[in-house]
């Protein structure tokens, strides 16, 4: 394809001199990990962005201009990200970059993005407590996964204890403190909360499974909140299916399993345990439908499942491109400004919109295990919602906003004291 | 809105003045959110007509569907785009149904719960004694006082001992529940307190506060009874989980009991031996199921021997290719085998993909025995018993072998077993086969309980170095004492230090022992020792 493009410029030379700027390619960066640890998730999200950019290129680019990927591997090395982040800026000239997935992938490429003004769109969900000039998150905000899940928890199943189940690293750690803060908040008793840590790849869940089991065993409705990341999440599921904990008694409600994550589990005696997203490949929209028919085609594998941080590049690509179109240049600065209020069609139906927060709004759905590995939405909230980056229910960032627009400009505005950086 | 809610009620009311026909109730299903639904699923609970029971099934594998076009209840069949529907009620054939004219009426847990009360209700007299079981037990899980008369009913027919132990508990459940005089009440609280501690806590909690001051009484004390049952099971439980996890570091470990206990080679690619033997199961269950599936329950069976083949003729590979130049240089040996994981992670990678694979437990295997107050898990009793089998025929084969005997001698004194003509180097790559294959069987074992990833192995090598120097390197019994030991501690600790700090503790604990004896629990003493 980029060889075509190469071509079809390189005739646009020989035919007039003038028109050889005109063509001159777009670059755009993919930062995602293709080896180590984070390839089983990042490989598919480079994947989804060579397609987006080759239906573009069909459309026929932007500014009239072809697109062109410039793909790097980070490797799962944090600071490998850093430097691949200022090759790409500083060497390849890049308009924009997708990429990271882990948060201390971001953190580490923040101060980059910063120093050489560039674009960084983060497609994950995350824990929220960050807001950058350079960086557009389209991914999940707790106030966009975590809590409505507890809310569904609470309002339709009538859940009134609640383990929190998390890996050891940052992202539960801070989203467990906000869901503790939020659950007392809501009336929820201290003595009703279990927050429980484990290292990363735990592989015995005997112990932690019968203390679910018993904690469940009081006659009030119990629940487990996960954030277990990654390869622990499998035996987690099979210890419990082996214990015979159904959803029916004690669901358990995740916000880092995915379809992709249920492939390699016998999903059977799972159904029923929930998942919170904002997207989910059963979701039955038109736009959805042709996304993975197209997913389907460009990957020449029918199994190929599409999940939602796929979901989140799509939003993000497609909104780059309409600021750009409206800024009429890719200078950072214009497409930064030109990004928020931008509105482009997400896949489950709605319109998602870039707040001046560079957070976007989504729906939040909640999702239930079938027995084919897929999630059939239960529950969804009746509108978007705005991602919001510092917590409300967290007492040092209660009081912080954050607002891009002129003249505020300001990523953590404290709004009782009236001063921009007020924390961090 | 409020002109919706009045609609609502006035529709739902005649639906509690009883008698409402089946078809009616089904045609109301696909209206209103999953509370309207449930009260739609109770009232076809009760209408005890025959057809309801299918209904209901139905419902439950989320088969009913309403089409678009006329608003009818149908049950849809078959996959994506060869679906089918069928008149739930009647079962006349409507003919195919394309996937965008029907929309799925939804059920979520809660729902799901009422439909198993309800179902509950139909099949408490079914022929079938499984179904039987689950209706007491879904009878027990929501005490309702309208349900004792049938329950009565149920108990008086049943001939199964197990179940009608199950119907009693339901049964008492129902009428605490109820109005009924606070002597029934009290003999419930009495029945109830035999069933498992769990159960108790589960149907007595909420009557802890009971108005009747000698009611609550009777409540606490059997609480209090059944608490104090399980704090004693409790430590059989946790001993039950040590010895389990150790059953896993055993396994785990045991082949490197010999690569690196009795040979001495420091042999890194032996989580990805591991691996393997969890691939080559996966394989076999592949094989299966496109072949025969009939053959399912024996998958395990095939894979064990297939496994200790493959993994020994590679580990017989890379000690001929590789290990047996290397001799004597540990830090070479230990690099090249380094190299060798690296490889072996990327072939399987290349060969499987990055993503975990499903390797499926055989029905004789799952499912979970109570034990007193303490759950079996059927896949953990199968390691448990598979590792001390595997850790009894490698003792039987290094004691009473020839085999044996050439290997330890070939260890102790390499020369002098050369000259009494022992062909010493097939010796070292059979042992060293030996080791991989006993960890191909480790696989196997392990493809039950963790992921089936090229990164399996990643996660066991680490921990089995650990069994096998806190052992005392060339010990098989110091690697069992070594394993369960470990195992045991772990688990203990995890209650209160939690999983993270409980792993921290063992390692400090290692750390400080190693220092204070090198050699490990059980050292070897005299000639091997120097050798």
């Amino acid at each position: 394809m980029n060889k075509l493009l190469l071509t079809t410029a390189l005739c646009a030379v020989f035919a007039s001199g003038a028109l050889a700027e005109d063509v001159e390619p777009i670059r755009i960066g993919i930062l995602h990990s293709l080896s180590g640890t984070m390839a089983i998730s990042e490989t598919t999200l480079r994947d989804a962005m060579l397609m987006l950019i080759e239906q573009q290129n069909a459309r026929g680019g932007v500014l009239g201009r072809p697109l062109e990927a410039v793909v790097v591997d980070p490797a799962s090395d944090w600071p490998r990200f850093a430097e691949l982040a200022r090759e790409l800026i500083a060497g390849d000239g890049v308009a924009a970059v997708f990429g990271c997935w882990t948060s201390v992938s971001r953190k580490s490429v923040l101060p980059v993005f910063e120093e050489l003004n560039s674009i960084l769109f983060y497609p994950v969900q995350y824990e929220g407590q960050e807001s950058q000039r350079n960086v557009f998150y389209t991914g999940a905000a707790p106030n966009q996964q975590a809590i409505p899940a507890i809310d569904y928890l609470m309002d339709v199943e009538g859940v009134e204890r609640f383990y929190l189940a998390g890996t050891d690293y940052v992202y539960p750690r801070t989203t467990n403190q906000i869901l503790e803060a939020y659950l007392i908040a809501r009336g929820v008793a201290p003595e009703d909360i279990i927050v429980n840590y484990t290292p990363f790849g735990h592989s015995d869940w005997q112990t932690i499974v019968s203390e679910i089991a018993a904690f469940g065993a009081t006659g009030r409705r119990a629940a487990v909140v996960s954030t277990i990341n990654g390869d622990a999440n499998v035996p987690f599921y099979n210890e419990l299916a082996a214990q015979g904990i159904t959803a029916e008694e004690i669901p358990v409600i995740a916000f880092s399993v995915g379809e992709e994550e249920l492939a390699g589990i016998d999903t059977g005696p799972l159904v029923g345990h929930l998942a919170a997203w904002n997207y989910f490949e059963s979701v039955d929209t038109p736009e959805n439908q042709a996304f993975i028919d197209a997913w389907h085609a460009y990957t020449g594998n029918d199994a190929r499942v599409t999940n939602d941080p796929m979901e989140a590049h799509y939003i993000g690509f497609n909104m780059w491109v309409q600021a750009v179109e409206a800024a009429g240049t890719t200078d950072t600065d214009a497409v930064i400004d030109a990004m928020i209020g931008v509105a482009v069609p997400n896949l489950t139906g709605g319109i998602s919109s870039m707040g001046a927060n560079h957070h976007i709004t989504k729906p939040v759905l909640i999702g239930e295990i079938q027995a084919d590995g897929q999630f059939d939405v239960v529950w969804e909230t009746s509108g978007l919602v705005l991602g919001d980056e510092w917590s409300d229910y967290l007492p040092e960032s209660a009081s912080l906003i954050s607002d891009w627009r002129a003249p505020l400009s300001c990523g953590n505005f404290n709004v009782e004291t009236g001063t921009c950086g007020g924390s961090e | 809105m409020r002109l919706l809610t009045l609609c609502l009620a006035l529709w739902l009311l005649p639906g509690l003045a009883l008698s409402q026909s089946l078809d009616d109730l089904v045609a109301r299903l696909p209206l209103g959110d999953y509370a309207d639904r449930a009260a739609v699923v109770d009232q076809i609970g009760r209408t005890g007509d025959p057809r309801a029971a299918a209904v209901l099934e139905a419902l439950l594998d989320r088969a009913l569907e309403q089409r678009n076009v006329d608003g009818r209840v149908v049950r849809v069949t078959g996959g994506r785009g060869a679906q089918t529907a069928t008149d739930v009620l009647t079962g006349e054939d409507l003919g195919p149904v394309a996937s965008r004219s029907t929309t799925a009426i939804r059920v979520n847990n809660g729902l799901r719960r009422s439909i198993r009360t309800a179902l509950g209700m139909l099949t408490l007299a079914d022929p079938d004694p499984s179904r039987r079981r689950a209706a007491a037990e879904a009878a027990l899980r929501t005490p309702d006082a309208e349900q004792i008369d049938a329950l009565t009913d149920a108990m008086a027919a049943e001939d199964d001992p197990g179940i009608r132990q199950a119907l009693s508990w339901a049964h008492a459940a129902a009428v605490l529940a109820s109005d009924a005089p606070v002597a029934d009440r009290m003999a419930a609280v009495e029945t109830l307190s035999s069933a498992p501690a769990l159960t108790v806590q589960s149907a007595l909690n909420p009557y802890r506060e009971a108005a009747d001051p000698a009611l609550a009484q009777a409540v606490s004390r059997a609480l209090d009874a059944a608490a104090s049952r399980q704090a004693v099971w409790a430590q059989a439980q946790t001993l039950w989980f040590g010895v389990s996890l150790g059953s896993v570091l055993l396994l785990a470990a045991i082949g490197l009991a010999i690569t690196f206990g009795v040979m001495g080679v420091i042999n890194l690619a032996h989580g990805e031996l591991v691996m393997l033997g969890a691939y080559t199961t996966y394989a076999v269950q592949e094989a299966i199921r496109t072949q025969a599936p009939h053959l399912f329950g024996w998958s395990l069976a095939i894979a064990v021997p297939l496994a200790f083949v493959l993994v020994g003729a590679v580990g017989v590979a890379i000690e001929r290719g590789i290990v047996r130049h290397l001799y004597g240089r540990p830090l070479e040996t230990l690099l090249a085998t380094w190299g060798v994981s690296l490889i072996l992670q990327q072939a399987v990678r290349t060969l499987f993909g990055p993503t975990n694979r499903e390797v499926g437990t055989p029905d004789w295997m799952s499912g979970a025995w109570q034990l007193g107050e303490m759950t079996l898990t059927g896949s953990r009793l199968a390691i448990v018993i598979f590792a001390l089998a595997v850790f009894a025929g490698l003792l039987v084969v290094m004691r009473h072998s020839a085999f044996g005997l050439q290997m330890r001698a070939v260890t102790q004194n390499r020369a002098m077993a050369a000259n009494l003509g022992i062909r010493t180097g097939r010796v070292d790559a059979l042992t060293f086969g030996l080791g991989a294959g006993i960890a191909g069987l480790a696989g196997v074992a392990l493809s039950q309980i963790d992921n089936v990833s090229p990164n399996l192995g990643q996660g066991y090598i680490i921990d089995s170095f650990l069994v096998v120097v806190f052992g005392g390197v060339g010990n098989l019994w110091g690697t069992l004492a070594a394993a369960m030991g470990l195992g045991i501690a772990n688990k203990v600790l995890e209650p209160w230090a939690g999983a993270v700090l409980g792993k921290i503790l063992i390692l400090i604990f290692i750390i400080l022992f190693i220092q204070k004896r090198p050699r490990g629990l059980f050292p070897q003493r005299g000639r091997a020792a120097e050798g």
